[in-house]
């Protein structure tokens, strides 16, 4: 297992800072989920990971060594983002040849099963393939390339809602049988919040925050009541939002409570819910709150 | 098979249940294999953690026994023994509430056992 660790990284495009000193420590074997809104830095993160460049300042080391044109370390990390295969005359069949030379662990078997899985036959160039399709391909790839560190950047553009699923089945079932890292990177956090055993929140090119999904989700909690004793509970909470209808206030917090502060939520009558990880992601990156 | 979970209790607690409704209702039988993890994360759309982690209380309770490499087995007896903690818990979550609902709106006990009567004949009729 390769763990990625991240020290004092930073980029910089012209005056834009893309990514403001990064500490970022990835433990090799789970599945991350990266977040983050339009121009965090999430693909910048990513492809540095990749070696596609380097930091302008700082280290990123991957197994213990650093990736940029190391050949023990580029083979084992895999980057799939929307690809685009217009130009590409290949056939599937010869796109699955060039990754069996490159890539040490390629299994060419399980790469054409999950192409039937997708309906893609081999024969075809790639390029002829539809948009789906083609993202399909891409994910197959990067799936059957069984690299230890596999990245998949807004992978399933284009992808339909029954071949996410299949994506979805495949990652979850090749993970269990060949556990590796894998970074997931998207949009959709409602529909694959359920594969991250960790998120990751890149917000304005920092780390906003790094933990465990359900360990984060226990901290996260909207609170209803009067709005009287809504405001009593909250006035020691860090609040991200609140809305008012009538006398009741909801507020959604943010932090552990203490036991103490749960007998006072009894005693006052509030009733807590939990909050999706999409919605905690809205809430702590919006512009409206302070802290973001 | 309700796929949908709620957030009435935690999430892993909710997947150890389904499997004891299961075992329960005689769709897992003794030494059944039962769901592996992926096709429970693929079903309830729940973290493999939280899965492992209600499957993992089950064989701590004996419910369910491992096999290594194979998988999870539902374990003899288990449904005796998840049918005797359901009747001791039967009491507490169903009946004394009832009881202390039936108090606050002025229920008599004799109304209580009509209206038992009532909805237990009604079922038959369907």
């Amino acid at each position: 297992m390769f763990d990625i660790q991240f020290e004092n990284v930073c980029v910089t495009f012209g005056e834009t800072e893309a990514l403001k000193n990064i500490n970022l420590h990835l433990e090799g074997g789970k599945i991350y989920g990266l977040i983050g809104r339009n121009g965090a830095g999430k693909t910048t993160l990513l492809s540095l990971l990749a070696s596609y460049r380097e930091p302008d300042s700082g280290k990123i080391t991957v197994n213990g060594q650093k990736p940029f044109e190391n050949p023990e370390i580029m083979p084992e990390i895999t980057f799939i983002y929307e690809k685009d295969y217009s130009d590409e005359s290949e056939k599937v069949k010869g796109l699955l040849d060039a990754a069996e030379r490159y890539r040490p662990r390629f299994d060419r078997k399980y790469a054409e099963e999950l192409l039937t899985r997708f309906g893609i036959p081999l024969d075809k160039p790639a390029k002829s393939l539809s948009k789906g399709k083609k993202a399909a391909l891409n994910v197959t790839l990067g799936l059957a390339n069984r690299t230890e560190v596999t990245i998949f950047d807004e992978a399933y553009l284009g992808m339909d809602a029954p071949t996410r699923e299949i994506f979805y089945r495949a990652l979850m079932e090749d993970y269990t049988d060949h556990p590796r890292t894998f970074i997931l990177s998207t949009h959709l956090v409602s529909e694959m919040d359920y594969l991250f055993e960790e998120v990751v929140i890149l917000h304005k090119g920092q780390i906003l925050l790094k933990e465990p999904v359900e360990e984060l989700l226990e901290q996260a909690r909207a609170v209803t009541g009067t709005r009287e004793k809504v405001n009593e509970f909250i006035s020691d909470m860090k609040v991200l939002e609140t809305q008012e209808l009538g006398g009741v206030k909801r507020a959604v917090m943010y932090g552990k409570l203490s036991e103490e502060k749960m007998k006072k939520a009894e005693q006052l009558e509030l009733e807590f819910e939990t909050i999706s990880l999409q919605d905690l992601f809205i809430h702590l990156t919006s512009e409206a709150n302070p802290d973001a | 098979m309700k796929r949908k979970l709620d957030d009435s209790k935690p999430l892993f607690l909710q997947i150890k249940d389904r499997i004891e409704d299961q075992i329960v209702n005689r769709q897992l039988k003794e030494h059944e294999q039962i769901p592996s993890t992926t096709q429970l994360v693929n079903f309830y759309k729940v973290n493999h953690l939280t899965v492992a982690k209600g499957v993992n209380l089950l064989v701590e309770e004996g419910i369910v026994y491992k096999k290594r490499g194979v998988g999870m087995f539902v374990a003899e007896g288990a449904r005796e023994k998840l049918l005797k903690q359901r009747r001791e818990r039967f009491v507490d979550e169903y009946v004394v509430p009832l009881v202390e609902e039936a108090g606050k709106l002025g229920i008599s006990d004799e109304e209580i056992f009509q209206l038992i009567k009532e909805i237990k004949g009604s079922e038959k009729d369907v």
